[in-house]
């Protein structure tokens, strides 16, 4: 299948979004802003179906308009949380003006179906390579804010009286946000964006607790994902994007599943760790409630 | 000299005068209770020290210079609103802290993890510190806060009301750490609290905070009846029992404050 060219471009720039998108929803999930996600994508709709009316590619006016409205979002900060009703109303108006813009298009199924369930197969070589230059810059736009990131991911408190910038980083993580969006709607749609962002972040944060390899695996899970989905549309000839939905979710489900085996086997280091105490072990006072907190947590990781 | 200092301070937010024209100084090494009802602005004025909320007027001053947010030598540990994230380890917490507010990659060198190891020593939380933050008790995900709040080995510690709801040996054993880490590091601490009794042995002078006021003072100046009735603009009198002290509202009626007043309900209300 790699005989082809347009699978060649396919498997690239489904390998670069991938990257991206398990990068950026590893802290999308870690700072409980995947709502953010989805609501940036259905802004990117209106933007692309704009560019289409006016004859430029869709790419830029999804990038254009997720663009702002990241960084208007990231401007608001708090105000905007208490917002849910003007945020949907934002979101729906957004929707209603993309089908506008297709209305006034003539080609108006086909791009609609592109838009908004993705067509990987269509990327061509213009496309690659301005998704692997978004890719790679937002990348290492990410790499330069990760650490105070994830510091006021943690602990805002701390960090905002360590004199990080609260409002200036939650805005520059939602403008990366917004570009990993764009580059997730060309392959999955803007309808399936959080297939690809949100799924194999989630999955990484339920196998790993440990931030290193929690991220590494987000970006693994999501390469596997795009490629099985490609390898598997080839074969069947159902759409890609249904298999990027249906790994993502299987992947998920799996590591919902491990997620107590994880558990159980880090308890099994700790207990191993408490036969042979240090110093400051033999301290701690037993803890009746422990065994609840931990049944707490995880109903709560199952309510997430 | 004296290692904050609060010059005719007079804090705001959002339009309310929350602290007015509040002078006190607290010395290098001294143990301070921070004392004062729901609402009197105990948090804000850690924040201002902070460098976090910026006085209307007057000026405070930390190690000579005026209080500015990322100035460092203050370690905090915030009043619990939200539970840190469940599924991060104490580890990841803790780390978090060094260099938290530098760009670039979170990097885990060997002065990192020696830093790391050092702060979680002097709590006892390195053998909690692998499980995630969700699996601990309150009192063990304290000591981890506590443990972070030593990142940078600060010359104060804002310590905002770390024993919130543990029970009476938890808030023992709470007390006895930041007692300990004010004697081995000598470093100023500023613990706040709803109640004077659990501070009583540790504490070299209290800062009470009520209706704009703050005063600062040894605890047998500041808990009398008359400097309380003052601060919560309602008659207070002052009970010793033993080596406990209670503070009580004096009048039968409730004062017109009842929310920010001291409790009616039990006869002796504790503060
Ligand atoms: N961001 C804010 N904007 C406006 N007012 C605020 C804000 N934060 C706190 N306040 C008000 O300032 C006052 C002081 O609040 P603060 O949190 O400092 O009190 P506190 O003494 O710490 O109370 P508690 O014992 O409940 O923690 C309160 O009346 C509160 O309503
Ligand atoms: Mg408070």
């Amino acid at each position: 299948m790699l005989a082809y060219d347009f699978m060649r471009t396919a498997f690239l720039a489904s390998g670069i979004v991938a990257v991206l998108s398990g990068l950026v929803g590893y802290f999308l999930v870690l700072r409980n802003q995947t709502f953010a996600g989805h609501a940036l994508s259905h802004v990117g709709f209106t933007g692309a179906t704009g560019a289409i009316l006016i004859g430029v590619p869709s790419l830029w006016g999804l990038v254009g308009f997720t663009l702002l409205a990241g960084l208007a979002m990231g401007a608001l900060g708090e105000k905007l949380s208490a917002r849910d009703v003007a945020i949907g109303m934002t979101l729906s108006l957004a929707l209603g003006f993309g089908l506008l813009f297709l209305h006034f298009y003539t080609a108006f199924a086909t791009q609609a179906t592109a838009l908004l369930f993705g067509n990987v197969l269509g990327v061509d070589r213009a496309a690659l390579a301005s998704l692997a230059v978004l890719g790679v810059a937002s990348i290492v736009a990410l790499a330069c804010i990760s650490r105070p990131l994830l510091f006021a991911s943690l602990q805002p408190e701390l960090a905002e009286a360590r004199g990080v910038p609260l409002r200036l980083l939650s805005t520059a993580f939602l403008g990366i946000v917004a570009v990993a969006v764009s580059e997730s709607a060309q392959i999955v749609g803007v309808l399936l964006v959080f297939t690809l962002m949100v799924g194999p972040g989630a999955a990484a944060r339920n196998l790993s607790s440990r931030f290193g390899a929690g991220v590494a695996l987000s970006a693994a899970l999501a390469v596997a994902e795009a490629w099985g989905g490609l390898v598997l549309a080839w074969f069947t000839d159902w759409p890609v994007s249904f298999w990027i939905t249906a790994l993502s979710a299987a992947v998920y489900g799996l590591s919902l599943a491990a997620a107590p085996v994880a558990a159980a086997r880090a308890s099994a280091r700790r207990l191993g760790a408490a036969r042979t105490p240090g110093p400051g072990a033999a301290s701690v006072p037993p803890d009746p409630h422990r065994r609840f907190q931990a049944d707490a947590a995880a109903l709560d990781a199952k309510l997430d | 000299m004296s290692l904050v200092v609060f010059d005719r301070v007079t804090l705001d937010l959002a339009g309310r005068t929350i602290l007015s024209q509040a002078s006190f100084a607290i010395a290098p090494g001294e143990f301070v209770g921070l004392l004062g009802p729901n609402g009197a602005g105990k948090t804000t004025l850690m924040r201002a020290i902070l460098g976090l909320v910026r006085p209307r007027e007057g000026r405070i001053l930390v190690s000579g210079a005026p209080a500015a947010p990322g100035r460092g030598g203050i370690g905090y540990m915030p009043q619990l609103r939200a539970q840190p994230d469940p599924r991060s380890t104490g580890w990841d917490l803790v780390s978090g802290a060094v260099d938290g507010h530098r760009w670039g990659l979170p990097r885990r060198t060997a002065r990192a993890r020696e830093e790391v190891a050092w702060a979680l020593d002097m709590v006892d939380a390195t053998a909690i510190a692998r499980r995630p933050l969700g699996e601990l008790s309150g009192g063990e995900r304290q000591r981890l806060l506590l443990s972070q709040a030593l990142i940078g080995r600060p010359k104060l510690l804002l310590l905002d009301e770390p024993l919130i709801s543990l029970d009476p040996a938890h808030q023992r054993g709470t007390v006895d750490l930041a007692s300990r880490l004010r004697d081995e590091l000598g470093i100023a601490v500023l613990f706040s609290a709803h109640e004077l009794n659990p501070l009583l042995t540790a504490i070299d002078r209290v800062l009470y905070v009520g209706a704009g006021r703050a005063v600062l003072g040894a605890v047998d100046d500041v808990i009398t009846g008359p400097v309380l009735s003052k601060l919560y603009g309602a008659p207070i009198e002052v009970v010793r029992a033993g080596r406990r002290i209670f503070v009580v509202a004096a009048d039968v009626q409730p004062p017109s404050t009842a929310c920010d007043g001291p409790h009616q309900e039990p006869a002796r209300a504790r503060l």
